[in-house]
């Protein structure tokens, strides 16, 4: 499995062919010459009709998010934090406010906007080279010849150290690997913006931890802008530039903003014993479990 | 078998659901026996074999021999029912020329069975023809769900004999009205299951399509038809199975060749062997259909 933690040479040279344009960022350099507001969210408020009347899930979100940022938007279970990644998406059209990705506005979902699902959400009748030729057929269809885009296919396949279980099909393979299937389909589309909906949440304490260390090499590795929904405090420090904190719904908005200073490339195992990490640590779960503790259901 | 040794009972028979029998591979030898050979012996698998192929040969043809032994009993008591016997010798005699023509009212069983077949080929793939595409886009489309659904609900209760004399009269014909009956009754089913597998489907699947911002074409061919093809094949299933029950009666009432009306022709005749010989002929060539399509279902199924 090591193997596929250090990108070794090999590997860089066909992500570089296939995504030319794409620099390998010098380590902890990555966040340098970054647009300011990449994604930008003002005044947002999400407003769902129920039978019951209308049910008000946010309110006044506002927030900007750099270039080649990673987000993680942290919060108990109701807090309207998918609704919120659901908006950036595009799935839903937000009932007031604006919001805006690389200077235009997000009128529905887009292909520079990748999407990772929390449950793969792969088509389990096509191989996991379909699943991702698929996004990438749909991106670049136009504009290529089908060589190059099965080469981008294989790239991103191979990004996610899966060229071995190209021509599998999804019911044939790990948990952990669907996920990266996910995420190398997202990734495939060259998207502006990374969206993750608790992505690992599915998995188990291992693969979890495996995925979490190549998420953020291939985030290091593409500049990924990445937004990510999780319930993990843990995973919050470990990967994030920002951590962004919600309020107990009905009615969530953004209750706190920590900025995670920790040098990368961030390893696990060094963290354990730094105590920047457990200050971190320290103070978003002070906001989960002490300010914003549900009432016991 | 060795009947003390309780590794051997909790062997475990592994049946598909089509009634084969995969020979067991894996052995739960308890601890508490003395076990000499953990490792089985060529002739041992062979045994374990050829035990797998009693148990699952045993229970039909166990019950086959009985229904036939009930058959031979009524027969006695009742002297105008014919026995097995009685019944296969005509049987063979049936089948040794089955291809006869002796005129329109007389031809042997394989034309009988064909043109029962032609119907509801006919008839089914007709129904098929309209019921799927519909029932994708009552599926897909909620106004003509609210739309269709009164009138689906009014209509398929309706036993599809009812719709013979419509038939009669629209097509003046006996064979048009007979597959008209077939159409009306093999619809129903290939509408609503294709309907239901396309409510169905997963929305983390359709959220794929939106977040891909795939074509209609593409949501089509790459998830909304591979989604419903199970839905799809029940529908087909189901439908077949109407198809064939119904064409019996149908023929029965508009006469012709078929099998139906050669049951009434034989009642006439008060031929019991061959009406006996009839109903067993629907069976086979019913489960014949059925197994057809179970084969292929299986074949378009992804999990």
């Amino acid at each position: 499995m090591s193997e596929i933690g250090s990108p070794d040479e090999g590997r860089k040279a066909v992500i570089r062919e296939t995504f030319p344009g794409l620099r390998f960022a010098p380590s902890g350099l990555h966040r340098e010459n970054l647009m300011e507001k990449y994604v930008q969210i003002e005044n947002v408020q999400m407003t769902f009709d129920t039978k019951k009347g209308p049910f008000v899930a946010l309110r006044d979100i506002n927030l900007n998010i750099e270039q080649g940022e990673f987000i993680s938007l942290i919060g108990h279970s109701g807090c309207g934090k998918s609704t919120l990644l659901n908006l950036v998406a595009g799935l839903t059209i937000p009932s007031n406010g604006a919001m805006l990705c690389a200077g235009r506005e997000i009128a529905g979902p887009g292909p520079e906007r990748g999407v990772v699902f929390q449950n793969h959400s792969l088509l389990p009748w096509l191989t996991c080279f379909e699943n991702v030729h698929l996004a990438v057929e749909r991106v670049f269809a136009r504009a290529e010849s089908s060589a190059s885009m099965k080469k981008r296919t294989q790239a991103a396949l191979a990004l996610v150290g899966l060229s071995h279980a190209e021509h599998k099909y999804p019911h044939e393979i790990s948990g952990g690997m669907k996920q990266r299937v996910g995420i190398a389909r997202a990734l495939s589309m060259q998207p502006k913006v990374l969206l993750m909906d608790e992505p690992f949440g599915a998995l188990d304490a291992l693969t979890r931890a495996h995925l979490q260390d190549e998420l953020m090499k291939i985030a290091a590795e593409t500049k990924s802008t990445v937004i990510m929904v999780t319930h993990d405090v843990d995973e919050a420090v470990l990967l994030s530039d920002r951590i962004v904190m919600m309020t107990n719904g009905p009615a969530a908005t953004i209750g706190e903003i920590l900025t995670v200073s920790l040098p990368r490339p961030r390893e696990r195992l060094a963290l354990a014993n730094n105590p920047k990490y457990h200050e971190y640590r320290g103070a978003v779960l002070d906001f989960l479990y002490r300010r914003q503790l549900r009432p016991a259901a | 078998m060795n009947a003390a040794n309780p590794g051997i009972e909790s062997l475990k028979e592994t049946t598909a659901g089509d009634g084969t029998v995969a020979t067991a591979k894996v052995f739960n030898i308890s601890p508490s026996i003395n076990v000499s050979e953990p490792v089985p012996t060529a002739g041992r698998r062979f045994s374990l074999a050829a035990k797998n192929f009693f148990q699952w040969l045993v229970p039909p043809v166990l019950g086959l021999t009985i229904f036939i032994g009930i058959w031979a009993l009524v027969s006695q008591t009742s002297p105008q029912l014919p026995g097995p016997l009685k019944t296969w010798a005509s049987a063979q005699q049936l089948f040794s020329d089955p291809f006869y023509n002796k005129g329109p009212n007389d031809q042997g069983i394989g034309w009988n069975i064909l043109a029962s077949l032609q119907r509801v080929g006919i008839g089914f793939g007709m129904a098929a023809a309209i019921g799927i595409p519909l029932g994708f886009m009552i599926g897909r489309f909620k106004f003509l769900n609210a739309m269709t659904a009164p009138i689906i609900s009014l209509l398929r209760p309706v036993s599809p004999l009812a719709w013979l004399p419509i038939g009669l009269l629209v097509f003046k014909a006996a064979n048009p009205a007979a597959i008209w009956v077939i159409f009306i009754s093999a619809i129903w089913p290939m509408i609503i299951n294709t309907a239901v597998g396309v409510n169905r489907i997963p929305q983390d699947y359709m959220n794929v399509a939106k977040v891909l911002n795939l074509s209609e074409w593409k949501i089509f061919t790459k998830i909304l038809f591979p989604a419903v093809l199970p839905y799809m094949m029940t529908g087909i299933r189901l439908s077949i199975g109407v198809a064939w029950l119904v064409i019996v009666a149908a023929e029965m009432l508009t006469g012709g060749v078929g099998l139906g009306f050669w049951v009434w022709d034989e009642w006439n005749n008060l031929n019991v062997e061959h009406i006996i010989i009839a109903i067993f002929v629907v069976g086979i060539v019913g489960l014949l259909l059925e197994q057809m399509l179970v084969l292929l279902a299986k074949r378009f199924s992804y999990e």
